[in-house]
C-alpha cells in the first residue's frame, strides 16, 4: 500500500496513530493529580516532539544511511529558520510560502557546505560541518545582523509592511496562519478530571512530519537508499563497483539539510521567532544524540529518540525539590531529606546528567538505540511479529 | 594488439624503483597471471592498472583507450573489475543486495538518483541477481548479511558481483591467499568455469604455483619491478631465470 511493503505501511499506520492520538496518549494523568506534571501534552511539547522528530529523520538519512556524521546540522535549521521568518515578515504571514522558502535555502546552503565537506571523511568531515555551523553562528550572531537580527533575533512586528496582506485592524501583530486558521488555535476537551488540548500547530506539524517519515520510508527501500547503506559498508567495493559514491552522499547530506531546513520553517511557523542560538553547536549535538539515542539507521529509531529527549528537557527539568519532598513525604523524615538529596542532581537543572546516563547506557548495551532495547523487550515476550515491524536494518530488500 | 597494454610504465617510491620499464600485452580471451617474488612489484602494477596509483612515465590502455588519470570507478565503468586479496563485499548487507548493486551500476552508470521507487519493484535487476546466485550456489543464503558468510563464500560473492557487471577484464588478486585448500580448489573450479563460459579476459596475480598452472594461459614473471621473462606455463616451468628470481643464485 502506497508502494510500502506490509511491514513498513504498518509502521506508518502505527506512527500515524500515534501522532493523531498523541494530545490523549501524552495526557494520561488527570488534571491537578500528583502525577500531572509527567502530561506532556501541551501544544509546545508537542510540536517540539514532531519538529525535532522531522529534524532527525532527516539526520538520520544521512548519518544512519551513509555513515558520515554532521556536526552542522543546525545550521540548516538555523537557515531554513531565518528564511521563514523573512518570508513571513516580507511576503505573507500564511506558513506555506515560509516553509517551502526554508526548504529551499536551506537545500542551496547545504550543497554548498556538503560540497566542500564531503571532499573529506570520518572526523575530518565532521569537523568542517562543525566549522561551518559554527560560522554560521558567529555570523548571525555578529556581522549579519542587518539580516538577522543579532543577538536578539527576528520576530514577527506590526511594522512589518507584507506584500501580499494589509497589516491586521486595530494595530495587533497578524499571526501565522494557513489560509487564516491561526496556528495558536486550540481546542480543548474535558472529560472528567482530564483535559486534552487539540493546537492547529501542533496537528499541521504532525501531518508534515508524517510525509516527511513516509517520504524517509521510500528513501530507506530505495535503490538509492541501498547505495548509501553500500557506501556506509564498503566505499572501497563501491568505487571498484563503478559507482561514485561523491554523487550519492552529497545527494543524502542535500536531503537531510532540506530536512532540518523544513525542520527550522515550521519551529518559525509555531513560533514566530528565530535567535541565532538555534544554530549553536550544542543544537547540531543534539540531533546527532536524538539518532543515536533512538537508533542510527533504523526508520523509527530518530522519532523515538527526538521524542525522549525533549520529553526529558521539559519534563524532567520542570521538577524541583519541593515535589522531591511531596513523593517522599510519607517516608520518615530522615530517610526522606536522604532520599531528595540523592535524587536532587537528577532532576531540574541536573536533567543533563539523566540524559547523559541513559545516553551511556544504550550506547554501552543498546547499540541498535530505544528501537534495539523495544525488539529485545518485544522477543523477551515472544513476540517475534511486533519485534518485526519495527526492524528495519535486517529487513530484506525486496 | 592485447586488450590491456602497458608500455614502458616506471613508478618510484622514493628511492625503491617500484615498477621498472615494464611492459607487458595482455591478449583477449585469454587467462594471464602475473607472478613474482614478494616485493617484485606485483601489487603496484595491479593498482596502476585500476587508477589507484597513477604512474610516473608509461601508458596503460585498455581496449585502447588509456586509463591513466581515470578514477576507479570510470575504470570500473569502462570494463575492468578488479577482485581484491581479502574479499571486498559489502559485509553489512544481504547478500542479494551485494549481487544487486553491480547490477544497477551496469545499468545506470556511476550515480542516478533512483530515490522514490522501491527496490522490490526492480524485478528484471533481483532476476538478474537471483540467477547469478544459483550459479554461484549462494542462492539459499540470499537473506543472510554478507558478513556471516565463509571467506570461501565471501570470495564466490565477490567474483560474482564482479561477473555481474559482464566485464570484458577481470583483475585477480591473489584470490586465494588465505584460503584452505579446499576453498583454493573450488575457487579455481570456478574461475575455469568463468573461463570456459565466458568471452572474458583474466588478469591474475598469484603466489599459489598451483593456481598459476591450473589455469594460466600465459604467464609474465616479475623481479624487482621488471618483467623478466613472458611465455607460456610449459616453458615457464624449467626456466632457469624464473627458478634464480624465485630461489636466488644458481638454485
Amino acid at each position: 500500500m502506497l508502494g510500502l511493503t506490509k511491514k513498513d505501511f504498518s509502521l506508518l499506520m502505527l506512527v500515524v496513530a500515534l501522532t493523531m492520538l498523541a494530545p490523549f496518549i501524552l495526557n494520561p494523568f488527570p488534571e491537578g493529580s500528583a502525577m500531572a506534571q509527567f502530561n506532556a501534552g501541551y501544544p509546545d511539547l508537542m510540536q517540539r516532539f514532531v519538529i525535532f522528530g522531522i529534524f532527525a529523520i532527516g539526520f538520520n538519512i544521512l548519518f544512519g544511511l551513509t555513515g558520515y556524521l554532521s556536526f552542522g546540522h543546525a545550521a540548516f535549521l538555523g537557515v531554513g529558520s531565518y528564511a521563514a521568518i523573512w518570508m513571513m515578515k516580507l511576503l505573507t504571514t500564511n506558513i506555506i510560502p515560509a516553509m517551502v522558502l526554508a526548504v529551499i535555502i536551506a537545500g542551496l546552503f547545504s550543497l554548498i557546505v556538503g560540497y566542500i565537506s564531503l571532499r573529506r571523511s570520518g572526523i575530518y568531515f565532521s569537523i568542517l560541518t562543525l566549522a561551518f555551523a559554527q560560522m554560521s553562528f558567529a555570523m548571525a550572531y555578529s556581522v549579519l545582523t542587518p539580516l538577522t537580527g543579532g543577538e536578539t533575533g527576528l520576530q514577527l512586528r506590526n511594522t512589518d509592511a507584507r506584500i501580499l496582506e494589509s497589516a491586521p485592524d486595530g494595530g495587533g501583530i497578524s499571526r501565522a496562519n494557513l489560509f487564516g486558521l491561526e496556528m495558536t488555535s486550540s481546542y480543548e476537551l474535558t472529560l472528567g478530571a482530564w483535559e486534552f488540548t487539540f493546537n492547529v500547530g501542533y496537528y499541521i506539524a504532525a501531518i508534515v512530519m508524517l510525509l516527511a517519515f513516509y517520504l524517509s520510508i521510500r528513501i530507506f527501500r530505495s535503490p538509492f537508499g541501498m547505495m548509501l547503506r553500500a557506501i556506509k559498508s564498503n566505499n572501497t567495493r563501491m568505487n571498484y563497483t563503478g559507482l561514485n559514491a561523491k554523487p550519492y552522499t552529497l545527494a543524502a547530506f542535500v536531503i537531510s539539510g532540506m530536512y532540518a531546513g523544513l525542520a527550522g520553517g515550521l519551529m518559525v511557523a509555531m513560533d514566530t521567532q528565530v535567535g541565532p542560538e538555534r544554530m549553536f553547536w550544542t543544537a547540531s549535538g543534539e540531533v546527532v544524540l536524538m539518532t543515536i539515542l533512538g537508533g542510527a539507521g533504523t526508520l523509527i529509531g530518530p522519532v523515538l529518540g527526538a521524542g525522549m529527549i525533549k520529553y526529558m528537557e521539559n519534563i524532567i527539568s520542570k521538577i524541583n525539590e519541593t515535589i522531591l519532598h511531596q513523593w517522599f513525604a510519607f517516608m520518615p523524615d530522615g530517610i526522606e531529606d536522604l532520599m531528595v538529596t540523592m535524587v536532587y542532581p537528577f532532576i531540574g537543572k541536573g536533567w543533563h546528567l539523566t540524559l547523559g546516563l541513559i545516553f551511556m547506557g544504550v550506547v554501552i548495551f543498546l547499540p541498535g538505540g530505544l528501537v534495539e532495547g523495544g525488539q529485545r523487550i518485544a522477543r523477551l515476550f515472544g513476540k517475534g511479529k511486533a519485534a518485526d515491524a519495527k526492524d528495519t536494518q535486517s529487513t530484506p530488500a525486496e | 594488439m592485447g586488450i590491456l597494454e602497458v608500455k614502458n610504465v616506471n613508478k618510484r617510491f622514493g628511492g625503491l624503483q617500484a615498477l621498472g620499464d615494464v611492459n607487458l600485452s595482455v591478449a583477449e580471451n585469454t587467462v594471464h597471471a602475473i607472478i613474482g617474488p614478494n616485493g617484485a612489484g606485483k601489487s603496484t602494477l595491479l593498482n596502476v592498472l585500476v587508477g589507484k596509483l597513477i604512474p610516473d612515465t608509461g601508458s596503460v590502455s585498455f581496449e585502447g583507450q588509456s586509463v591513466l588519470g581515470r578514477k576507479p570507478y570510470e575504470i570500473n565503468q569502462m570494463g575492468i573489475s578488479r577482485v581484491f586479496q581479502t574479499p571486498e563485499i559489502f559485509s553489512d548487507l544481504t547478500v542479494l543486495e551485494n549481487m544487486m548493486i553491480p547490477i544497477f551500476a551496469k545499468r545506470d552508470g556511476a550515480f542516478r538518483m533512483h530515490a522514490i521507487e522501491a527496490v522490490g519493484s526492480e524485478k528484471s535487476v533481483i532476476e538478474q541477481a537471483e540467477h547469478m546466485l544459483e550459479s554461484l550456489n549462494l542462492a539459499d543464503a540470499r537473506h543472510d548479511h554478507a558478513a556471516a558468510m565463509s571467506r570461501g563464500n565471501k570470495r564466490r560473492l565477490e567474483i560474482g558481483m564482479c561477473l555481474a557487471q559482464e566485464p570484458r577484464l577481470l583483475l585477480l588478486d591473489e584470490p586465494t591467499a588465505g584460503m584452505a585448500r579446499a576453498d583454493t580448489n573450488n575457487t579455481i573450479d570456478l574461475l575455469k568455469q568463468i573461463k570456459d563460459e565466458r568471452d572474458i579476459t583474466i588478469a591474475i596475480i598469484e603466489h599459489d604455483m598451483h593456481v598459476v598452472f591450473s589455469l594460466a594461459e600465459r604467464i609474465t614473471v616479475l623481479a624487482q619491478g621488471s618483467p623478466l621473462v613472458e611465455d607460456t606455463p610449459e616453458n615457464i616451468k624449467g626456466h632457469p631465470k624464473v627458478r634464480e628470481a624465485y630461489l636466488g643464485e644458481s638454485a
